[in-house]
């Protein structure tokens, strides 16, 4: 694949993703917030969000498989990924983190399970996107083409 | 979305070293979340801010001298133009650092903005009764950063403007006009 073919598959590919609700605006964000003098800025703070995720969701799944489920403590931890789902624009994790809150309110410990699995779901889902558009981005670059503004009128 | 209130409780800083060109603004930011962090400090700095990051409460109490019990006076000499911190933080709340810092001596006039992920309106209100400068919904924008930048750039000119008008002043006094004049007609 040549160069400008690479450029047009990164496009498209991140293009749906934002049509598929995977990602929004905010991700746009920080994307314009990288430059020529921080290059890896997204990638870093991605990176970051898939440390703090890793920890959380198996804290998650720790405090739920308690005899008895402490929701003071699951609370918090479904507030953390929210807030750092949000923070990178990773939408439909935000928004399961976000009916994940409603059943922890209501103490209930069945949906909360379902819920733990659709969040996980979806991180996993957005993860495994995300690494691929960063495999793209990398190639461009290897192959010392430069990556593609983002388009933001679809 | 809380708009930006102009400063008009801000006390204009009366900080006689200030007569070259402003200095970039020093912005305290206090949060919890690593991504959170790491965005805010991006944030700040595209928007030309000097940036201290700390990740509690605590340790930006620690960071202001304002950690030891006994005394709310604080480090007189850490210039800090802007306090940015999260609302909800384990152990010490945003809201309890904003406490502490409008009961201390050296940094009470530090504008300081709150920053959460809940549109919470009764939260807000504590906040801004509290004596917040603004309360702003994450994700933090950059257009907020920005906005927040020249409201307070605008209060630093403000400064720098009104020390060379004191010094102007505190030089005609010495020679006044009049006697000026009547020195120019012999």
């Amino acid at each position: 694949m040549d160069l400008v073919q690479m450029q047009k598959s990164l496009q498209d590919y991140t293009k749906s993703l934002f049509l598929e609700g995977i990602l929004d605006s905010q991700f746009l964000q920080l994307q314009q917030l990288q430059d020529e003098s921080n290059p890896d800025f997204v990638s870093q703070v991605v990176t970051l969000f898939f440390q703090d995720s890793d920890r959380i969701l198996n804290d998650l799944s720790l405090s739920l498989d308690q005899q008895v489920v402490d929701f003071k403590k699951v609370d918090p931890h479904v507030h953390q990924l929210k807030g750092s789902s949000s923070s990178i624009g990773a939408q439909r994790v935000k928004n399961a983190c976000v009916v994940f809150r409603s059943f922890c309110e209501q103490q209930n410990v069945e949906a909360c399970h379902r819920c733990l699995q659709q969040v996980k779901q979806e991180y996993y889902l957005v993860k495994n996107r995300l690494e691929t558009l960063f495999k793209l981005e990398q190639q461009i670059v290897a192959s010392g083409g430069m990556i593609p503004p983002v388009e933001l009128g679809f | 979305m809380a708009e930006v209130l102009l400063p008009r409780k801000m006390e204009i800083p009366n900080d006689p070293s200030k007569f070259g060109s402003p200095d970039p603004l020093h912005v305290l930011a206090v949060d919890d979340s690593h991504v959170d962090r790491k965005f805010i400090e991006r944030l700040l700095r595209v928007s030309s801010c000097k940036v201290t990051v700390v990740d509690s409460a605590t340790r930006a109490l620690q960071y202001l001298g304002l950690d030891v019990e006994e005394k709310s006076v604080g480090f007189e000499d850490l210039k800090v133009n802007l306090i940015m911190t999260d609302y909800s933080m384990p152990g010490m709340t945003g809201y309890e650092l904003l406490k502490k810092i409008k009961e201390s001596s050296a940094f009470r006039q530090v504008p300081v903005v709150i920053m959460s992920s809940e549109n919470i309106l009764p939260r807000i209100d504590r906040c801004l009764e509290e004596g917040a400068e603004d309360f702003l919904l994450k994700p933090v924008k950059l257009s907020d950063v920005k906005r927040l930048r020249d409201s307070l750039m605008k209060v630093e000119d403000l400064s720098f403007t009104k020390s060379i008008q004191k010094r102007e002043l505190e030089t005609e006094n010495v020679y006044p006009v009049h006697s000026q004049l009547k020195r120019a007609k012999i």
